[in-house]
């Protein structure tokens, strides 16, 4: 069993080293376990022009190694360890690698990204490193002077397919789509129109893949007309999407039915101290960026519950003394008032009562864990124990009985 | 491990008795880079027992097109000369240990 860490981050793409280098400069012992070395997809993309800040020419490697830095610099540590299992239900979670190790952690922020999909053509298995590839930067320099075909007319699809050109004597992009119609951004689709080496088929899909130990032709199929045509080629790239890398989570946390992780705006999984950042996420737009954005939420968020987690303990649950928990928010009058009427009752118990707040505006956990549904409303707690609840209109005749008893039997 | 290109891989692979093993790298893939260093572990453990060599695929494309590697990172094992087996993409050590086993 490794020492605790106040947060584990599983994955060290940029949502993984972006919480990294949120949750260290709070000051919170920081681990990321990362099968290989960070970076994530966004490592092995290579032009990555879009990123705010770093203007064209910006290289995807070297960007995430300025990341990984970053998040060192402030005191993350980055390990080479594959999960495999998590126990995330207790206080605190236990997380278990290939290696045979366990780490220990109050918060896990799961930020295990996706991979690329694949689509289960003939030859694609039989082909993978014999011509057919998911990676342009790995693999691009092979085709120097060849011809390769692209799958897929995304922004990926068409960047990399532009990126191989530099390579590549042709580069055949296969459209599911009529002519002229892309699913990518409007600059890369007008830069790619442009570009003398690009090839288009249209309305077709990939068929199969054929060679003799290498990729040597494709069987092309026109979706409007049947036909199958056959088209000589060194290489064939796929980008048709990803797959979320979330196999290992199942059942450990809510997965919506591709195998996305649910999460609130706060990157809250189903599981209380449990985040997750990135693309393995549901979310609208898979970016760098976005990744980004979520591992600094879901970082700042865990730093909130710690420390709300951390006050309840100090002050309700370790307390020698009765304490009321005043349950109330901003936005509703009557709490605010009653509030108010509390503190007076505990005045006039002085230091033998204690009274505690709880804006459920900002912190809806505490409540929710105690059943709180009606604004305003007390629990009663006595050496950690709640005693009593006591829902809506609170009045003096109800409590001060409860708060009597409490400290006679002292 | 002992560097192989156009000028001394067949005599270090195609022509070398026992057990070698090529990684085919290129100094743009990521992965390979991440998977090198344990690779060279392995080279010490297994001294004796097998031959490590890597190649740089970006400066000898037309030989690693000649061994029918078009893809990185590609971890290539061959026994007397000829290639017995492959691990390609997606390749970690422990799958590079467990054939080293299967073929020593």
């Amino acid at each position: 069993m490794s020492e605790l860490y106040d947060i584990i981050i599983v994955g060290g793409g940029p949502a993984g080293l972006a919480a990294g280098i949120y949750g260290s400069r709070s000051r919170l012992k920081t681990v990321i376990l990362q099968k290989g070395s960070p970076g994530g997809q966004a490592a092995t993309t290579e032009e990555l022009e879009n990123y705010p800040g770093f203007p064209r020419g910006t290289k995807g490697p070297e960007l995430m190694k300025a990341m990984a830095d970053h998040a060192i610099s402030f005191g993350t540590e980055i390990l080479n360890e594959e999960v495999v299992d998590l126990d995330l239900d207790g206080e605190i979670k236990v997380v278990k690698t290939r290696s045979g190790k366990e780490y220990q952690s109050k918060i896990v922020i799961l930020a295990p990204g996706a991979s690329p999909r694949t689509l289960n053509i003939k030859g694609e298995q039989e082909f993978r490193g014999k011509g057919v590839s998911y990676c342009a930067t790995c693999d691009a320099d092979f085709f120097e002077d060849l011809d390769v075909v692209v799958v897929g007319n995304g922004d990926a699809a068409i960047e990399e397919a532009i990126y191989l050109t530099k390579f590549a004597e042709t580069v055949t992009i296969i459209v599911i789509h009529d002519e002229g119609i892309l699913d990518c951004n409007k600059v890369s689709a007008e830069k790619a129109f442009a570009n003398p080496k690009i090839k288009w088929v249209w309305n077709s899909v990939l068929e199969e893949i054929q060679g003799d130990g290498i990729v040597e032709r494709v069987l092309i199929k026109n979706i409007k007309t049947g036909e199958i045509s056959e088209l000589e080629t060194n290489g064939v790239f796929f980008f048709v999407g990803t797959v979320p890398n979330t196999e290992f989570l199942k059942g450990k946390v809510k997965l919506d039915d591709r195998g996305y992780i649910i999460t609130n705006d706060k990157m809250e999984t189903s599981v209380p101290g449990v985040y997750a950042a990135g693309d393995a996420r549901v979310k609208y737009l898979r970016q760098v960026i976005t990744a980004a954005s979520d591992g600094a939420i879901a970082a700042f968020a865990a730093e909130k519950y710690l420390a709300e987690e951390e006050t309840f303990k100090e002050q309700v649950l370790k307390a020698e003394k009765p304490v009321m928990v005043a349950f109330w928010s901003p936005q509703v009058e009557e709490s605010i008032a009653a509030i108010a009427k509390l503190e007076s009752i505990a005045g006039k118990f002085g230091e033998s009562v204690k009274l505690v707040k709880v804006d459920t505006y900002r912190n809806q956990r505490v409540a929710s864990r105690y059943g709180i549904k009606e604004i305003p409303s007390l629990l009663l707690f006595n050496r950690g124990e709640a005693i009593a609840k006591i829902a809506g209109s609170l009045n003096e005749e109800m409590i001060v009985p409860y708060l009597n008893a409490l400290i006679t039997t002292e | 491990m002992i560097e192989v290109d156009k000028t001394n891989f067949e005599d270090e692979v195609l022509k070398a008795e026992g057990l070698v093993v090529v990684d085919f790298w290129s100094p743009k893939c990521e992965p390979c880079k991440e998977l090198m260093p344990h690779v060279a572990k392995l080279a010490e453990k297994y001294q004796g027992k097998a031959k490590f060599c890597k190649l740089d695929t970006a400066a000898n494309r037309r030989l690693a097109i000649s061994q029918k590697v078009l893809g990185l990172p590609t971890i290539a094992f061959y026994k007397n000369g000829e290639k017995v087996a492959e691990l390609t993409q997606e390749v970690t050590v422990e799958d590079v240990e467990a054939k080293l086993n299967e073929l020593v």
